[in-house]
């Protein structure tokens, strides 16, 4: 059975890379229709090897296998592997990274059809994979950071994918720096773990992990602080950059520049979702903290709310989608805070499907529009392109947690085992989390409206043009749809309540804050839970949020327009992101450069350049002028030298 | 009651004797168009004589002869060969030249030969009254090799501020000796030093004393700071040949006396010779490695070179361990090779009429002849340490016997100064690289001159490749 699992683990994490290889290398050779052909070949074989791995973990319950490939380097007491770590979540994740992986290279083949870089871009989603793959089924911290360097270096490749745009190039350079800053976290948080466990093998430091929690360090003199405490925050400060948590947040909306396909792939369904992955992973690690776990709970709830409101205020309709991305990361992330890892996994794995889904209809419908992704232009679609309309619809209840769409059963567990928690912060969290519901459902209804209703503003061009998109594209958005709709009803029993859960040997949490299995005493089956919505208030602030929205782009028009002059402050506010753009502009990115000009101009010209490196030749220069004047060609000089230097060695060595 | 000696250990030696003497009359009966031809070939199958007779007698053991004057011992035996090496190159880059300028061809040989005898004399001496001999053989001929190109000022200048000085060093050599016999009745260096050794210092500060005046003519002959000053006029001054001459095989004989004297003779005194030669050898690579970086004229560039490396080999010798005297030995074998090279090189580079004494000359060098720009690289690179060439084991070497005896920070400054004069050198490459040549002409050389300096250069190349056959060598001298 190992030898079985070597392999399908081997193929499983190969068969993307190969992709990525022959349409890299020989994509030219290829040509478009082999390219897309071999790398949809690839990540299918992935997917149905990763299916095979689900049953094998999730149904068949097979106990946690550790595998390791080769030893890439050993010093001295360290060992750094190469390896794979198979358990449920493992299993989970790599199901849900390959099956939208595979539907966004279907639907690759109709977006960027007209495009120049088409090999190029299927080289890039490949790569991709494959990177998201290492992260994923590492089984210990060096391997997990290579893949998370290697997801920040394709998404920062694919935001540039256009790189003749100058917002193009800006939005690849904020992500990617934004995430230095996070990866500054990542990588202090994996250097700590090897200086306390002397390991970076995941279960090696989680078996220790119960005995060190005791031990203290001293950041700086008289401050003890929690060992795990310091690597969990530290680790976090990694999963805020990735999954654009406040304030590492500001590079997600700039990643929209990209292809939309890398919208929903990256920056909605799988990378963004890494850091919530990587914190569930270490949940072994995150318990043993009560701190990292409210600093965790408030960051997440914090951005739940506050992001989704920007969200309200966007034109552009892929911006929209991406500040709800930046919201529902927040459910996610908050969802870890309280323990509820497996509620955080569940709603990573629905929002998967129906926020890739939105990205998807949002793609179909900026393909329409030929690339006009301005909601103002938009407008009565509905009869244009009915399948992009539903699907749409459905991905929009799904996200609004409308009962049975797939993202109700996990936001609503979420807003529960927060509301049940009482980790310091789980009140400001709760309040939060459910404003943010009404908020959600608000601007995701918004757009719809404004999209598929009301009245055609668009030019008479584009209007004599709009139709349905091909196949490849409106496909992936019905296989997507499916999940959307149904995945919740199925899924929500297994994952959170059963005992032992579907992720049950991955995930570790202490018994006194295990909040979900409280939680479950209340759950009696997906119809009960279905009926019991009606009575909660989560679900009437989303109903209401669709209505507001309602009246409000659709009925009474002009009230939006009267707000904004009403409360014009705090338009402004919103409109500018409550000012972190520009207090990254202003303070961090100016002061960077003024900081960096004058350790040019003064420390490396005038100080090292100019006092060291040419002081020094200069003194080299004077010294060997001086010494050649003892050279005066006179003999009596010379005999003079010989004579006092015959002196001073006899003064020297008598006295 | 008089015994018949035993002459074989001296075999080589008074092969050399005879065969000077015959070079002398061949060049006298030789016809005045043929004159030098003979002479240049006497003298080449004299040294490969010598070298066949030096290997046939090599030994491990030391044998004593005429009353314990004259040793051979694998020291003596690895100079020699040495020597003959150097010379016989030496000889090789000067035909040409000589023959082209005014410089009488038959007494050019014979000088050398001379010279020869002195340096053989030197390295086998087991008792003052031969190392003087044989130190003032070595120096004597080279005076007037130096003058022998009589119409020239500058040579004749050179000469003179050699001679007169080098007498001054030898009257000081002389005085210290002649102190050391006073004090130990002995003229015998076994016996001297075993005297100085039953002795407590304080009680013979006489030995002290001559060992100042013993250290300063050794420092003279190799061209050490502060005793150096005649190098860089009589490098410069001098027919280039006689130049390429000077700076290679004396070196390799006065190491064999520098090691005679302190090791031989006072190796009790070593804390005190190890002081002074701390001295001069860090003078030498202060002085000789930043006054090259002025130099515009590159035979006085190499001279302050010499000066330099003089003080690398130094640290050698003063580290007082046989791993110490044998790194010294390389290096100082190493740097003959190194030094022979670049004045072939010079060598080479002039014409009748010509002299390719500037830096500036070897500008634009890669354009002109690529194959000899490139031989000049692995010379400069050689002297500056640079590896892969020899150079850079050479100062490993002394570097790691410094380290052994806990000398760091001497090595620390040695390395400092290596840096410095690697500007330098790497200024030649930079020259010969970078810059638009002078004259666009190709250099035209003949095939033997440019095979040689090949072999040279390679030889450079090659020892820095595969050092240890040439290390192990130098350890076997000193393995007693």
């Amino acid at each position: 059975m190992k030898e079985t699992l070597y392999y399908t683990s081997l193929a499983i994490i190969l068969a993307p890379l190969v992709g990525a290889t022959l349409a890299g290398f020989w994509g030219k050779t290829l040509g478009r229709t082999w390219t897309h052909r071999v790398t949809i070949f690839c990540v299918g074989v992935a997917f149905v090897l990763s299916l095979f791995m689900c049953k094998l973990f999730l149904l068949d319950k097979f106990p946690t296998t550790s595998i390791n490939i080769y030893a890439w380097a050993i010093s001295g007491s360290f060992h750094f592997n190469v390896g794979f770590l198979l358990d449920p979540l493992t299993a989970f994740m790599i199901a849900t990274v390959t099956f939208v992986s595979l539907l966004v290279h279907i639907y690759t083949i109709g977006y960027m059809a007209d495009d120049e870089g088409y090999q190029r871009f299927f080289s890039y989603i490949s790569l991709f994979t494959f990177m998201m793959l290492m992260l994923v089924m590492a089984n210990n911290f060096m391997q997990l950071f290579f893949g998370w360097e290697g997801v920040g270096l394709v998404s920062y490749l694919l935001i540039g994918f256009w790189f003749k745009r100058e917002s193009a190039n800006f939005g690849s350079l904020k992500a990617f720096i934004v995430n230095r800053v996070g990866d500054f976290g990542f990588i202090l948080g994996i250097a700590a773990i090897l200086d306390y466990f002397g390991t970076v093998d995941y279960q090696q430091v989680f078996t220790q992990a119960g005995s060190m929690s005791h031990h203290t360090l001293s950041i700086w003199p008289g401050a003890h602080w929690s060992v795990i405490t310091v690597i969990c925050i530290l680790l976090f400060i990694g999963a805020m950059g990735k999954s654009a948590q406040m304030p590492l947040h500001v590079w997600l909306p700039e990643s929209m520049e990209g292809p939309t396909p890398i919208s929903a792939l990256i920056h909605a369904a799988t990378m963004v979702t890494a850091g919530v992955y990587m914190v569930s992973r270490m949940s072994p690690l995150y318990e043993y903290s009560q701190v990292a776990l409210s600093f965790v709970l408030i960051i997440g709830a914090s951005g739940a709310l506050f992001t989704g409101i920007i969200g309200v205020v966007q034109n552009d309709i892929k911006r929209v989608v991406a500040y709800s991305t930046l919201s529902q990361l927040g459910y996610m992330i908050a969802a870890l805070g309280v323990s509820a890892f497996s509620a955080g996994m569940f709603h990573l794995m629905t929002h998967a499907c129906f926020k890739a889904l939105l990205f998807l209809a949002a793609g179909s419908v900026i393909i329409a529009m030929h690339h006009d992704q301005d909601m103002r232009n938009m407008g009565g679609l509905r009869k244009y392109m009915p399948i992009t309309y539903v699907c749409f619809l459905i991905g929009g209840l799904a996200l609004s947690a409308i009962p049975p769409f797939a993202g109700y059963y996990s936001k609503d567990a979420i807003i529960e085992a927060i509301h049940a928690s009482n980790v310091p912060g789980s009140t400001y969290a709760y309040y939060c989390v459910l404003f943010g519901a009404f908020i959600t459902a608000l601007y995701t209804f918004r757009a719809f409206f404004l999209t598929f209703h009301g009245k055609e503003r668009m030019d008479e061009n584009t209007r004599g043009s709009l139709k349905e998109s091909p196949w490849v594209v409106w496909l992936p958005l019905v296989a997507l749809a499916i999940p959307s709709t149904i995945i919740g009803f199925i899924v929500v029993g297994p994952i959170l309540y059963a005992k032992p859960s579907l992720l049950g040997s991955s995930i570790f949490v202490l018994p006194s804050q295990n909040i979900l299995q409280k939680m479950a005493a209340d759950y009696h089956g997906p119809w009960a839970t279905f009926l019991h919505a009606f009575k909660t208030l989560p679900f009437w602030f989303a109903l209401s949020g669709v209505v507001v929205a309602w009246l409000f782009y659709l009925v009474y028009t002009d009230i939006p327009a009267k707000l904004t002059q009403r409360c014009q402050w705090l338009y402004s506010l919103i409109v500018n992101k409550y000012g972190f753009d520009d207090f990254n502009q202003l303070v961090l990115t100016n002061g960077t450069t003024r900081i960096a000009r004058w350790f040019f101009y003064i420390a490396d010209v005038k100080f090292i350049d100019d006092f060291f490196v040419n002081g020094t030749g200069r003194v080299i220069n004077w010294v060997s002028k001086m010494a050649r004047m003892s050279q005066t060609g006179y003999l009596y000089h010379y005999a003079f030298a010989m004579i006092i230097g015959l002196l001073i060695f006899l003064g020297w060595i008598l006295l | 009651m008089f015994t018949i000696p035993n002459f074989a250990p001296a075999a080589p030696e008074m092969f050399v004797l005879g065969m000077a003497c015959v070079v002398l009359l061949v060049d006298i009966f030789s016809a005045k168009e043929k004159q030098g031809q003979w002479a240049y070939i006497l003298t080449q199958v004299t040294l490969i004589g010598a070298m066949l007779l030096t290997l046939r007698l090599a030994s491990y053991s030391t044998v004593v002869t005429f009353n314990d004057t004259f040793l051979l011992d694998p020291l003596a035996t690895v100079l020699k060969i040495f020597i003959y090496i150097t010379a016989f190159v030496a000889l090789l880059y000067s035909r040409a030249y000589v023959a082209e300028r005014e410089i009488p061809n038959g007494e050019y040989y014979v000088l050398c030969l001379f010279s020869i005898l002195g340096m053989m004399v030197l390295v086998s001496a087991g008792n003052f009254l031969t190392l003087y001999l044989g130190l003032e053989l070595l120096s004597l001929p080279l005076y007037a090799l130096v003058a022998l190109q009589r119409d020239s000022a500058l040579g004749s200048e050179a000469a003179m501020k050699y001679f007169v000085m080098g007498a001054m060093a030898s009257g000081m050599l002389l005085y210290g000796l002649s102190m050391i016999y006073g004090a130990s009745k002995s003229l015998d260096i076994n016996q001297i030093a075993t005297y100085v050794a039953s002795k407590p210092m304080q009680q013979d500060m006489v030995f002290v004393f001559a060992l100042v005046f013993v250290v300063a003519g050794i420092a003279f002959k190799l061209g050490a700071v502060p005793f150096h000053m005649w190098a860089p006029d009589v490098y410069d001054g001098s027919p280039t040949s006689v130049t390429l001459f000077i700076g290679s095989a004396p070196k390799i004989a006065v190491l064999g006396m520098a090691i005679r004297l302190l090791v031989g003779t006072l190796p009790s005194l070593h804390i005190q010779w190890e002081q002074l030669l701390i001295i001069v050898a860090l003078l030498s690579m202060v002085l000789g490695n930043f006054v090259a970086i002025m130099q515009k004229n590159i035979k006085r560039m190499l001279a302050y070179s010499s000066i330099a490396h003089m003080g690398y080999m130094l640290l050698g010798v003063l580290s007082g361990i046989a791993a110490g005297y044998a790194a010294a030995t390389f290096y100082i074998i190493t740097y003959a090779l190194m030094s022979m090279g670049a004045f072939g090189m010079i060598v080479l580079l002039s014409r009748a009429g010509f002299e390719a004494e500037n830096i500036e000359d070897f500008r634009g060098l890669n354009a002109r002849n690529p194959w000899l720009a490139l031989m000049m690289l692995i010379l400069m690179f050689s002297m500056a340490g640079i590896p892969p060439t020899v150079g850079f084991f050479a100062k490993l070497g002394v570097l790691e016997a410094l380290i052994s005896v806990h000398l760091v920070w001497l090595a620390a400054l040695a390395l400092l100064f290596a840096v410095v004069g690697a500007y330098y050198y790497i200024r030649v490459v930079k020259v010969m690289y970078f810059d638009e040549p002078e004259k666009i002409e190709p250099v035209t050389t003949t095939k033997d001159m440019q095979l040689a300096i090949s072999v040279n250069c390679l030889a450079v190349l090659a020892l820095g490749l595969f050092p240890s056959g040439l290390i192990n060598l130098c350890r076997v001298a000193f393995a007693s």
